[in-house]
C-alpha cells in the first residue's frame, strides 16, 4: 500500500496505530465515558469529527503557522471545532450531550488530536491529513465502542441497551462504575504486553505499542527495559546522532594528520640512519684499505727481510763451502 | 547422603512457628464465629462458607498450576481468606456470590500482586468491597429464614431501639460471622494467648472508635449506644481478625498504634456521618493503603544514630 494514500491512512488509524489499543493515547475519555456502548460510540464519533476537521485545517495552515507558537495555534483550531460540535450535540442529540457532560469540552486537550496535529497534519498534505484524522477517529471509535460494550455487558447485561444476558444474570455493576474502567484498562494492558512480548520474541519491531509505559524512567522499576535512559524523543535522538557523527569526523581528521606527521618523521629518521650507515661504511672501507696496505707493507718488509736472511745464509753457506 | 553431611546456608536453627501453623490457628480461632453463624442462620450459611472456602483454595491452586509456580495452598492462607470472606457475606446470599468473591479475592487482590505477603490489601476485605459495590442489593439484604428486618446498626441509625444482650450473644440479623461478639472475642482470646496477635491494633482501634463515638455520636456518654456500636456490625471481626492481618498491617509498633487509631476514627466517620450504617470494611481497606506511609514515618532510628547531641 502506498505511503500516505487514503486507504493506508485509514488502515493505519484503525489497525496498525490504533490510538487506544496500540498507542495507549487518550486514556482519560477512554476510561471515563465508556460506561456503555452508546456512550463509547458517541464519544468516538464526536472526537472523530473534531480530529478530521482540525487535521484538515492545521494541514492547510501548516505553512502559515509560525513554528514557535504552533501549539497555541493548534489549540485554537481544535477548540473552535470542539465548540461547534458541542453546540450541535446540545441542539440535536441532547441525551448524548448529557451523558458525555464535561468530557465534550475536554476533547480540546485530548492528546490524540494534538498528537496527530503535531506529528502528522503539520507535516503532510491536506487530503492525507483529513483521512489520517478519519482513520484515527474510526480507530478510537471502534476501541471505545468495544470497551463500552464489554463494560455494559458485564455491568448491566446489555449491549446498546438491548438485553443480551439471560434474565437470571445479575449484573456486576462495578463494571459501569469508575473501578470497572481500571479493571478493563488493566486487562487491556495485560493483553498488549502479551502481544508485545510474543512479537519481540519473533524479532518484530514492537516499539509502537505503548503498553502502559509511563515513559518515566526515573521512577520505573523495570531495570531490564530496553527504553531505559533512552526515552528521548526522535528529534533529540537525531540531534545526538548528528553530534556523534561530527565528533567522529573530527577525530578522523586529527588521526589522519597525525599519521602523516608520523610518516614524515619516520622518513626523515630513515634518511638519517641511511646517511649514517653510508658514512660508517665508507670509514670502515677506508680503514680496511689502510689495514690491507699496512699488512701488505708488512708482508713486503718481512719478505724482504726473509730474502735478506736467506741471502745472508746462502752467503754464509757459500763461505763455508769455500 | 546422611543428614549430618548436609550442607546448607544459614539460618541453621529455625523457629517452629510457620505460616501454615499461624494460618491454622487463625482458622481454629474463626471456628466459634463460623459455628455460631451456622447455628444462627442454618444450612444456607454452612453451604455458603464451604463454597467460598472451596473457591478460594481452588483459585489459588489453579492459578499456580497454570503459571507453573509452586503450589502454596498447603499454608492455609487461602482457607483463612475464604473463611473471612464467607463470614462477611449475608446468609441469604446465593452461592455464586461466594464463588465470585473468592475468585476476586485470590486472583485479583492476592495472586496478581505476587501472592501471600505481597498483597497490598486484605484479600477478603477487597473482595467484600468488590461485591458490595457490584451487588449492592444482594450484599445489603440481611433478610433470611431466621430474621427479618434491618441489622441492629441500621436500626440504630434510623433511630430505633436495639436489644444489647441479643447483639452480644449474636441473635440478630447481619453477616454470617459478625453477629456474635462472644464467639469472636473467644477466638481472638485464643490467638492472643498463642501470641499470634496482640492488642496493639485492636486495642487502639476500639478505644479510639469509642472516644470518637462519645465525641461525635450525638448521644454523649451513653453506655447503651456505645455498647450497641461495639457489638454491632463487623467492628469486632474487623478489629481482631482483619486489621491484624500480618501482610497488610504496619510492622513498626508505633505504626500499629497509629494504624489502629486511624481505623477507629475512619470507622466512626463512616458510621456516624456516612450514608450507610457500616464502615469497617472500607476503613480497613483505606488503612491498608496507608500502611506504607505509616511505616515510613514510624521507622525507628538505626542503632547509634540520632539521640542527644553533646
Amino acid at each position: 500500500m502506498k505511503q500516505n494514500s487514503i486507504l493506508e491512512r485509514l488502515k493505519n488509524g484503525i489497525l496498525s496505530e490504533n490510538p487506544t489499543f496500540v498507542l495507549m493515547l487518550g486514556m482519560c475519555p477512554t476510561l471515563a465515558v465508556t460506561t456503555s456502548a452508546v456512550n463509547g460510540l458517541g464519544m468516538g464519533l464526536t472526537t472523530m469529527v473534531v480530529l478530521a476537521m482540525s487535521n484538515m485545517f492545521i494541514s492547510l495552515l501548516r505553512n502559515v503557522i509560525p513554528d514557535k507558537v504552533r501549539i497555541p495555534a493548534f489549540i485554537v483550531v481544535i477548540a473552535s471545532f470542539v465548540t461547534v460540535v458541542e453546540l450541535l450535540l446540545k441542539a440535536y442529540i441532547p441525551f448524548l450531550y448529557d451523558a458525555l457532560g464535561l468530557y465534550i469540552p475536554l476533547i480540546v486537550v485530548n492528546c490524540i488530536i494534538l498528537g496527530r496535529a503535531e506529528s502528522y497534519a503539520s507535516k503532510n498534505g491536506v487530503v492525507s491529513s483529513l483521512f489520517d484524522g478519519i482513520g484515527m477517529g474510526l480507530g478510537f471509535t471502534m476501541a471505545l465502542t468495544i470497551i463500552g460494550a464489554v463494560r455494559e455487558l458485564l455491568g448491566a447485561g446489555e449491549i446498546f441497551g438491548y438485553a443480551i444476558m439471560p434474565e437470571s444474570y445479575v449484573p456486576c455493576s462495578i463494571f459501569v462504575l469508575a473501578p470497572g474502567a481500571f479493571f478493563v484498562l488493566a486487562a487491556l494492558t495485560a493483553i498488549q504486553n502479551k502481544i508485545k512480548i510474543a512479537g519481540e520474541k519473533k524479532g518484530k519491531d514492537m516499539s509502537k505499542i505503548g503498553s502502559g509505559c509511563s515513559e518515566d524512567c526515573m521512577n520505573c522499576g523495570d531495570k531490564g527495559c530496553s527504553k531505559r535512559f533512552y526515552g528521548a524523543s526522535d528529534e533529540a535522538k537525531a540531534d545526538v546522532k548528528e553530534t556523534v557523527k561530527e565528533k567522529v569526523e573530527e577525530v578522523k581528521e586529527k588521526l589522519e594528520e597525525t599519521f602523516e606527521k608520523a610518516e614524515d618523521t619516520a622518513d626523515e629518521f630513515l634518511d638519517k640512519v641511511e646517511n649514517k650507515v653510508d658514512e660508517v661504511k665508507d670509514k670502515v672501507e677506508d680503514k680496511i684499505d689502510e689495514i690491507e696496505d699496512a699488512v701488505e707493507d708488512k708482508v713486503e718488509e718481512i719478505k724482504e727481510k726473509i730474502e735478506e736472511k736467506v741471502d745472508e745464509i746462502k752467503e754464509k753457506e757459500d763461505e763455508k763451502n769455500d | 547422603m546422611s543428614d549430618l553431611m548436609k550442607v546448607s546456608s544459614n539460618p541453621h536453627i529455625r523457629s517452629k512457628v510457620t505460616t501454615s501453623n499461624i494460618m491454622l490457628a487463625v482458622v481454629i480461632a474463626l471456628l466459634p464465629a463460623a459455628g455460631f453463624g451456622i447455628y444462627n442462620f442454618g444450612l444456607d450459611a454452612l453451604i455458603l462458607i464451604l463454597v467460598t472456602v472451596a473457591s478460594t483454595v481452588l483459585t489459588e491452586f489453579l492459578y499456580e498450576k497454570l503459571m507453573h509456580k509452586p503450589v502454596t495452598i498447603g499454608d492455609y492462607s487461602a482457607v483463612v481468606t475464604g473463611l473471612l470472606l464467607a463470614l462477611n457475606l449475608p446468609p441469604a446470599a446465593p452461592w455464586w456470590i461466594g464463588v465470585i468473591g473468592g475468585v476476586f479475592a485470590i486472583l485479583v487482590v492476592k495472586m496478581l500482586f505476587g501472592g501471600l505477603g505481597q498483597n497490598f490489601m486484605n484479600p477478603a476485605l477487597g473482595a467484600r468491597c468488590f461485591l458490595l459495590i457490584s451487588y449492592t442489593s444482594i450484599m445489603c439484604n440481611f433478610e433470611c429464614d431466621t430474621y427479618t428486618g434491618a441489622t441492629p446498626l441500621a436500626t440504630l441509625k434510623a433511630g430505633g431501639n436495639v436489644n444489647i444482650l441479643d447483639m452480644v450473644i449474636g441473635r440478630t440479623a447481619g453477616t454470617i460471622g459478625e453477629t456474635s461478639m462472644i464467639a469472636i472475642v473467644l477466638g481472638a482470646c485464643f490467638l492472643i494467648l498463642l501470641g499470634i496477635i496482640d492488642l496493639r491494633i485492636p486495642g487502639s482501634y476500639i478505644v479510639s472508635f469509642v472516644i470518637f463515638i462519645i465525641l461525635f455520636g450525638g448521644h454523649g456518654f451513653n453506655p447503651t449506644f456505645i455498647s450497641a456500636h461495639l457489638a454491632g456490625g463487623g467492628l469486632m471481626l474487623g478489629a481482631f481478625f482483619m486489621a491484624t492481618d500480618y501482610v497488610t498491617r504496619p510492622i513498626t509498633k508505633k505504626g500499629q498504634y497509629l494504624y489502629g487509631i486511624f481505623l477507629g476514627i475512619l470507622t466512626g466517620i463512616f458510621r456516624i456521618f456516612g450514608p450507610s450504617a457500616e464502615g469497617v470494611s472500607y476503613a480497613i481497606i483505606i488503612g491498608n493503603l496507608l500502611v506504607p506511609l505509616i511505616e515510613k514515618i514510624t521507622l525507628p532510628k538505626a542503632f547509634g544514630k540520632g539521640g542527644e547531641k553533646a
